[in-house]
């Protein structure tokens, strides 16, 4: 039991962290433009694809900054030649535009790298057990995941709150008027924090590659949960996004572990439904598998309990 | 400046008259008679299959339209109610032939719609608390919650392959069995022209004008005693209403509901759709439907990829005519109303060349790349438009990156040669186009 607490606790931590990276950059970009990057988990994507590739011609680290990198150029591109332009439009067609882009990077990615999983392993430095917890040998390479996104987050915190250029930025997201007029250059702020929100989900794209599968429907299935996470915890705050990535990386780990069903529960109490109705398996169904749709769930929850999110301020 | 407000007011006033009795019924008239007429024009078994889907999709699209057009609320989880819908159609079919009871057929979509009716009003409830970005990521929510359950609870959803009927069991009426395509075209057509009067209707009344105000400035629908959650809350279950009949008439037209109704795909569709048609006005979704049912069918023939083309045509859509279709079409409207329109025709023909060189050059260096990245096992030897070619030579890029290089700059030259007719023909200014 307490290993399986252990071990779910950090690989929680870990995920947690890993949908914190992206939502970070989706959160600042939601912040600066008051539209939520539909594309962002398509930034994710192509990094571990940018990592693979690159890691195959140079090598893992060479990678873990040329793909970020490059990336961020594509997401700054984006923003300059793309959303600026649509931004007249209005929001709807600014979020329809991403929402098209996500389409369009799904669909290249697939024609360069096809739609089977490509081979992206854990560079060999890296490839050995850290440490064994009672019978589990946990890997090195989930460690340094962890590392990698913690002094990110760090890194960020210091640069938004203890540097000139974070002053600026912050400033920006709320007064752009006001910053333009004391001489700074506004949309060029923006094209470099989109910039860097891109690179930042490329960054967790990298790591996140060797450990989980990286396929061309990996931005499909970690979209829904990266806007999930932004939503709960409340859209533009950036400490409601650190917590809600938290509690939904630590809610789905330990959701798999867990293999009670409300039939268990309510035999405790004496009580067994009918065998044979068509919503038998409501109540069969154990917590295990549905723990790809308890973050939906807790999105529902929260909405109806509070409906600006966690720590969110914004009503819209 | 005081002519255009005078104008503005005339216009308006104008437009408040009512209209006569045949310009009112007279566009349904016309377009009952289409759809009836149309299978004998096409009555080839893909023909009546695509028209049934295109049929299905209006709907679809019109329902979603409410949504996005009327009210401004962005889904990216509509088809959940058109699976909903598709699913309560199908165990209805399958209820009423088990118990041998006296249904026919064309009543089924009205299960499926007040599924969708019943869905939205639960999930509407939580989701039309908020509006805006907060709205459309937990329409997305929700979307992935309902798919993933789909698969999860097997009982009533059937799992991966989906549950079954057959829609020839049910009590018949003036001996049609809807075995036949043909028959069930004329279902669809009829709940088609239903479902639009219906929504056409809706838009008309006051609930449908308070949408539009709250999607315009829910702030003054507020102060004028309304309450925008629940005009976004009654609109959603409308548009649910609707969503569901399209949903049941899919589950008729194919007679099986699986998970991927309520897909992702799906939902992307709708709004790719309505979009593309052009939300903001009535019978934009009607075009956007028809236009996008028909590119999928055509486009997934010529090639491979056509999803990328479609995605690219959807961003250059949102790019540069965020209007839609009909946004397009009802620019022009008052040129045509001034006979000025033929006035255009060689400006739009000087830009279209240059257009078309652009987009072949494209073409032709997508498919290239697609045929190496893809295709590399059968060699470099393929065919562009009929052309063999060999997508490794130099000679076929070269070619490639000239038109779709030198194409641009021309298209973009051309603009200033449409600016200046559209000036000439002297529409544009009484208009309104510039004061």
């Amino acid at each position: 039991m307490l290993e399986l607490l252990i071990v779910s606790t950090l690989n929680g931590v870990l995920f947690g962290m890993l949908l914190f990276l992206m939502a970070s950059g989706l959160t600042l970009i939601f912040s600066m433009m008051g539209v939520l990057n539909f594309a962002h988990a398509s930034f994710y994507m192509l990094g571990a694809f940018f990592g693979f590739q690159i890691s195959r011609w140079v090598g893992f680290w060479p990678a873990l900054v040329v793909g970020p990198v490059l990336v961020g150029a594509i997401g700054a591109v984006v923003e300059r030649f793309g959303l600026r332009n649509v931004h007249r439009h209005g929001h709807v067609p600014e979020l329809l535009f991403t929402f098209g882009l996500a389409f369009v990077i799904e669909e290249v990615v697939q024609m360069i790298w096809g739609k089977s999983p490509v081979d992206f392993r854990v560079p060999e430095v890296l490839d050995f057990p850290a440490f064994t917890i009672f019978a589990t040998n946990y890997p090195a390479y989930k460690l340094f995941m962890l590392l990698i996104s913690i002094g990110i987050f760090v890194a960020l915190f210091a640069v938004l709150t203890k540097t000139r250029i974070g002053l600026i930025v912050q400033a920006s997201l709320t007064h752009p008027n006001m910053v333009a007029h004391l001489g700074h250059n506004v949309p060029l702020v923006f094209m470099l924090v989109f910039g860097l929100g891109s690179a930042l989900a490329a960054i967790a794209g990298v790591i996140a590659g060797p450990a989980l599968v990286t396929q061309s429907n990996m931005a499909a299935l970690l979209g829904p949960i990266l806007f999930v996470v932004v939503v709960v915890g409340g859209l533009g705050s950036l400490s409601g996004a650190f917590v809600a990535s938290l509690l939904i990386g630590l809610l789905q780990t330990f959701a798999v572990s867990v293999n009670v069903s409300l039939a268990d529960v309510f035999a405790v109490f004496g009580f067994t439904p009918g065998p044979d109705s068509m919503l038998d398996d409501l109540w069969r169904v154990t917590v295990a598998q549905i723990a790809p749709i308890l973050p939906y769930l807790l999105l529902v929850l929260v909405l109806i309990l509070k409906p600006s999110g966690l720590m969110g301020t914004r009503e819209t | 400046m005081t002519d255009r407000v005078v104008n503005a007011v005339v216009g308006s006033a104008s437009r408040g008259v009512p209209m006569s009795a045949l310009a009112r019924y007279g566009v349904w008239v016309v377009a009952a008679a289409v759809l009836a007429v149309l299978p004998f024009v096409f009555g080839s078994g893909l023909a009546l299959t695509v028209m049934s889907l295109m049929g299905i999709a209006v709907i679809f699209s019109l329902s979603y339209n409410i949504l996005l057009g009327q009210t401004g609320l962005l889904s990216f989880g509509h088809a959940v109610y058109y699976g909903f819908g598709g699913y309560l159609a199908v165990h209805a079919m399958k209820a009423i032939v088990a118990n041998g009871l006296p249904v026919p057929l064309p009543v089924i979509p009205l299960v499926g719609g007040l599924a969708g009716l019943f869905f939205a009003a639960l999930f509407g409830w939580v989701s039309t608390k908020r509006s805006g970005t907060a709205f459309a990521m937990i329409s997305l929510g929700l979307a992935e919650l309902i798919g993933s359950s789909a698969l999860i609870l097997r009982g009533f959803f059937g799992g991966e392959e989906g549950i079954t009927a057959d829609r020839t069991k049910l009590l018949r009426i003036l001996d049609w069995s809807f075995g036949p395509q043909v028959q069930v075209y004329y279902l669809i057509a009829v709940w088609c022209l239903l479902c639009a009067i219906l929504m056409y209707a809706v838009t008309r009344t006051p609930l449908g004008r308070m949408c539009n105000a709250v999607r315009d400035n829910p702030e003054r629908v507020q102060f004028v005693g309304y309450d925008p959650r629940m005009v976004r809350f009654l609109a959603f279950c409308l548009s649910g209403l609707f969503a569901g009949v399209a949903g049941a008439l899919a589950a008729i037209n194919f007679e099986i509901a699986n998970s991927a109704l309520f897909g992702a795909v799906q939902s992307g569709t709708v709004l790719l759709a309505t979009f593309m048609g052009g939300a903001g006005f009535f019978f934009g979704p009607v075009l956007g439907a028809v236009l996008v049912v028909y590119l999928q069918l055509m486009l997934s023939d010529l090639t491979g990829i056509w999803q990328l083309y479609f995605g690219l045509l959807f961003i250059a859509m949102v790019m540069f005519a965020p209007s839609g279709l009909a946004g397009l079409i009802m620019m022009h409207r008052p040129l045509w109303r001034a006979r000025a329109l033929h006035r255009m025709v060689p400006a739009y023909f000087v830009a279209l060349v240059p257009l078309l060189v652009m987009l072949a050059g494209a073409a032709l260096m997508i498919e290239m790349f697609h045929h190496l990245m893809v295709k590399a096992v059968e060699g470099p030897a393929m065919k562009f438009m009929y052309i063999p070619l060999h997508a490794n030579a130099v000679g076929p890029w070269l070619v490639g990156l000239l038109m779709a290089g030198g194409g641009f700059l021309l298209f973009h030259r051309s603009f200033r040669v449409v600016a200046a007719a559209w000036n000439r023909t002297g529409v544009a200014d009484a208009a309104g186009g510039r004061p």
